[in-house]
């Protein structure tokens, strides 16, 4: 940990130094022809390795579908595995092109470290895991209780916050990643492991008996998680924001993974603007303007990525519940492609 | 025999010369001076670009950051702290937590050094048998994974808190710590205290002075009988006095863990039981090697003057092997001090954890946190080195080294 921080500090100065402000990452990353992609180190559903060692996960099909906008290629990702303390040292540095590592979005985030939030990919909130066998029902009832947590994240606060205003009694035990948090609150150090309710299903299929432990119905937070760049660089930032666009409005236009080739010969002209057989939205990007069909054919729309990573196709089986489209009773919404 | 005239005195500026410039000279001079301006100009340089890029990137720089408030929680905190508090206060939080763990690492480290040091150079086949396994045994061990099996598989392993050992209903073991009684201060306590302070003078001056009365008129004076009188006896007559100094908060369960009383937490005692005993491991090896360091003409003379084997070690051996152990045992004592960071693993709220983990991720000035870090870990670590090295000095002069 301390070698990575050091690292990543001497690299921020080194970097800092030697940028200009305003870099032209889409240009660094075609020269390159590799997309560098800041992931976690490991959370099943988001981004995680498979058995193969090949990353999967929703965070990991952001960074997917950026690749396939560029290259036409979704294998040409780099994943740097990173900490929730070490991410955002590796983004100002430029040791990563996107942060794409269930990072929620927050105001101080947004305006102090140099990153810009490109959308959310995912709405998630706080929430408490404890085991079964505590006969706990309400998060209220956890006075008195030693908590784990993985350190650098927003969890910490909230935490904070939410026993202070309930004046309840606490006591947080802050670890520097999940797997140590999860580890110590199964050996019994803590009651309660508290973290997003998305990883809270993640980390609970981690454990020895996932069956005996449960997520209690509190959400305390709002955690709207979404992939980041560096500030100051508006093409680059604007590539990695209608790419999450873009796989929200295919989920919205029907368009799938499967479908994708009928549909770019569609003569309905919204379809035509998405598939750029009219007009040249995704030269405007920068990019290419078969860009949409590229990304979908790809990683497929928001909602095939969803199910397959953490929805019913998944182990994590979580409901998409806000995580819907806005006209299925949802809050997920992109800007239109025109 | 002729007397030689000294050189004369050299002139100042001649002085001067030598000192900066070597043999070549005001040369020499001159061309040290620029390479210490271009230093200067690339520090410079490095600071001002930085400043100007990170205020162009919008990441927030400066020490402003250190009064904002902190707003998350610490488990272990020796001085009061709450959530409202300042970042300023997570630092001095982090650093009392990394002293305490540091110093009680170093201390124990350096008592279970000596013993199997000693242990090793016993001539008991058994007992040197065994402290040489536990060197080559604990030596040969990660660090992180020593911090990780006392913290998981020692402490992790104790019952819950509502199935905790217990003694006499007050103390409890579990896996959230030990909780013992917490004294509380009554009526008697400033008298005690008193008492107590002034037992405690007598007992460091009382043998000062029978000492110089030995060296002075060769008769010995015997002096702990008083000594052990005055500890037991002047508190007990201020509480006879003054009455009952203090009372104890006995520990319950209440809810999920322990009310009242003080409570040593696992990740502490997980994190000073392997930094010591690891450090351990090397400080025998150290002390062992200062010890077969003194001639075994020593031991021997020692033993001639019917000195038993312990007493020779002490009064003998051991004072001359320190020339030889301090300097390696600082360097221990400051590996000790640095790889206490690696609490981060398990929890423990050291100074790097809560001020270069949190502190850093939270305001995300890698940069300004970075070095108040470093700088503080330098200075921990030069304060210890400069000890260590007036306790050298003074063991060489009193040895006329």
């Amino acid at each position: 940990m301390k070698r990575v921080s050091l690292i990543a500090a001497a690299a921020v100065a080194a970097c800092v130094t030697a940028q200009t402000a305003g870099a032209q990452t889409l240009k660094t990353v075609k020269d390159r022809g590799m997309l560098s992609c800041g992931v976690s180190q490991g959370l099943p559903g988001f981004s995680a390795p498979d058995d193969k060692g090949n990353w999967t996960g929703l965070d990991v099909d952001v960074c997917r579908g950026i690749a396939a906008a560029i290259f036409d290629d979704p294998s040409k990702v780099k994943f740097v595995p990173l900490s929730a303390k070490d991410r955002f040292t590796a983004l100002q540095s430029g040791e990563i092109d996107v942060l794409s590592r269930n990072t929620t979005w927050t105001l101080s985030r947004d305006t102090s470290l140099g990153v810009n939030f490109a959308g959310v990919s995912y709405y998630d909130g706080q929430g408490f895991l404890v085991k079964k066998a505590l006969k706990v029902n309400s998060a209220l009832e956890l006075n008195s209780a030693s908590i784990c947590v993985q350190t650098g994240t927003t969890n910490e606060q909230n935490v904070a916050d939410y026993f202070k205003g309930n004046n309840m009694k606490y006591e947080v035990i802050a670890f520097a990643n999940a797997d140590e948090a999860i580890k110590a609150y199964e050996s019994g150090r803590c009651d309660v492991f508290t973290s997003d309710v998305s990883q809270l299903y993640a980390q609970r299929l981690k454990l020895t008996t996932p069956a005996d432990h449960v997520v209690l119905p509190e959400v305390i937070s709002k955690e709207p998680l979404g992939p980041l760049v560096r500030h100051g660089d508006d093409q680059w930032f604007d590539v990695v924001k209608w790419t999450l666009f873009a796989m929200i409005n295919a989920e919205e236009l029907g368009v799938t993974q499967s479908n994708v080739a009928e549909m770019a010969k569609s003569d309905k002209p919204e379809l035509k603007r998405v598939f750029g057989t009219d007009g040249n939205l995704g030269e405007q990007l920068g990019l290419t303007k078969d860009w949409v069909a590229r990304i979908v054919k790809a990683t497929g729309n928001y909602g095939e990525s969803f199910e397959r990573n953490v929805g019913a196709g998944s182990k994590l089986e979580i409901a998409r519940g806000l995580n819907k489209l806005w006209n299925k009773g949802g809050i997920m919404y992109a800007p239109p492609i025109r | 025999m002729a007397i030689e005239a000294r050189p004369p005195p050299a002139q100042i500026g001649a002085k001067l010369r030598r000192a900066l410039g070597g043999r070549s000279g005001w040369k020499g001079l001159i061309a040290q001076l620029l390479f210490v301006a271009v230093l200067c100009w690339i520090g410079y340089a490095i600071v001002d670009n930085a400043r100007d890029n990170l205020a162009n990137q919008r990441i927030a720089s400066g020490f402003g950051f250190m009064s904002q408030t902190a707003g998350f929680g610490v488990s272990q905190t020796l001085i009061p702290y709450s959530e409202s508090d300042s970042y300023t206060r997570v630092f001095l939080v982090g650093l009392v937590n990394t002293l305490v763990v540091s110093v009680i690492g170093i201390v124990f480290a350096t008592l279970i050094g000596f013993l199997v040091a000693l242990g090793r150079l016993s001539p008991n086949w058994l007992i040197s048998r065994i402290a040489g396994g536990y060197v080559e045994l604990i030596r040969n061990l990660p660090l992180l994974f020593q911090i990780l099996f006392w913290y998981l598989a020692v402490l992790g392993a104790l019952p819950g808190p509502r199935q905790s050992v217990t003694l006499f209903d007050s103390f409890f073991l579990s896996n959230r710590g030990i909780v013992v009684p917490r004294p509380v201060g009554e009526a008697g306590l400033d008298g005690f205290l008193v008492a107590v302070l002034i037992a405690v003078i007598a007992a460091i001056v009382l043998p000062i002075v029978a000492r110089r009365r030995l060296f002075q008129t060769g008769k010995p004076m015997t002096v702990w009988p008083w000594i052990v009188g005055l500890l037991i006896g002047l508190p007990l007559v201020a509480v006879l006095i003054f009455g009952k100094p203090f009372g104890f908060e006995i520990p319950v369960l209440k809810g999920f863990n322990f009310a009242g009383g003080s409570r040593i937490a696992p990740e502490f005692v997980a994190l000073t039981l392997a930094l010591s005993t690891y450090t351990a491991a090397f400080i025998a090896e150290i002390v062992r090697a200062g010890i077969l360091s003194v001639h075994k003409g020593q031991m021997e003379a020692g033993a001639s003057l019917g000195l038993s084997r312990g007493a020779t070690l002490r009064l003998v051996v051991i004072p001359q092997a320190m020339r030889v152990i301090l300097p390696p045992l600082t360097n221990q004592y400051l590996n000790l001090t640095k790889n206490s960071s690696l609490a981060v693993a398990i929890g423990y709220p050291d100074l790097f954890s809560v001020f270069a983990g949190t502190t850093l991720s939270q305001t995300g000035q890698a940069i300004e946190v970075i070095a108040i870090t470093m700088g503080v870990y330098l200075l921990i670590s030069l304060v210890t080195s400069a000890l260590m090295s007036l306790y050298s000095w003074r063991i060489n002069r009193s040895m006329g080294g």
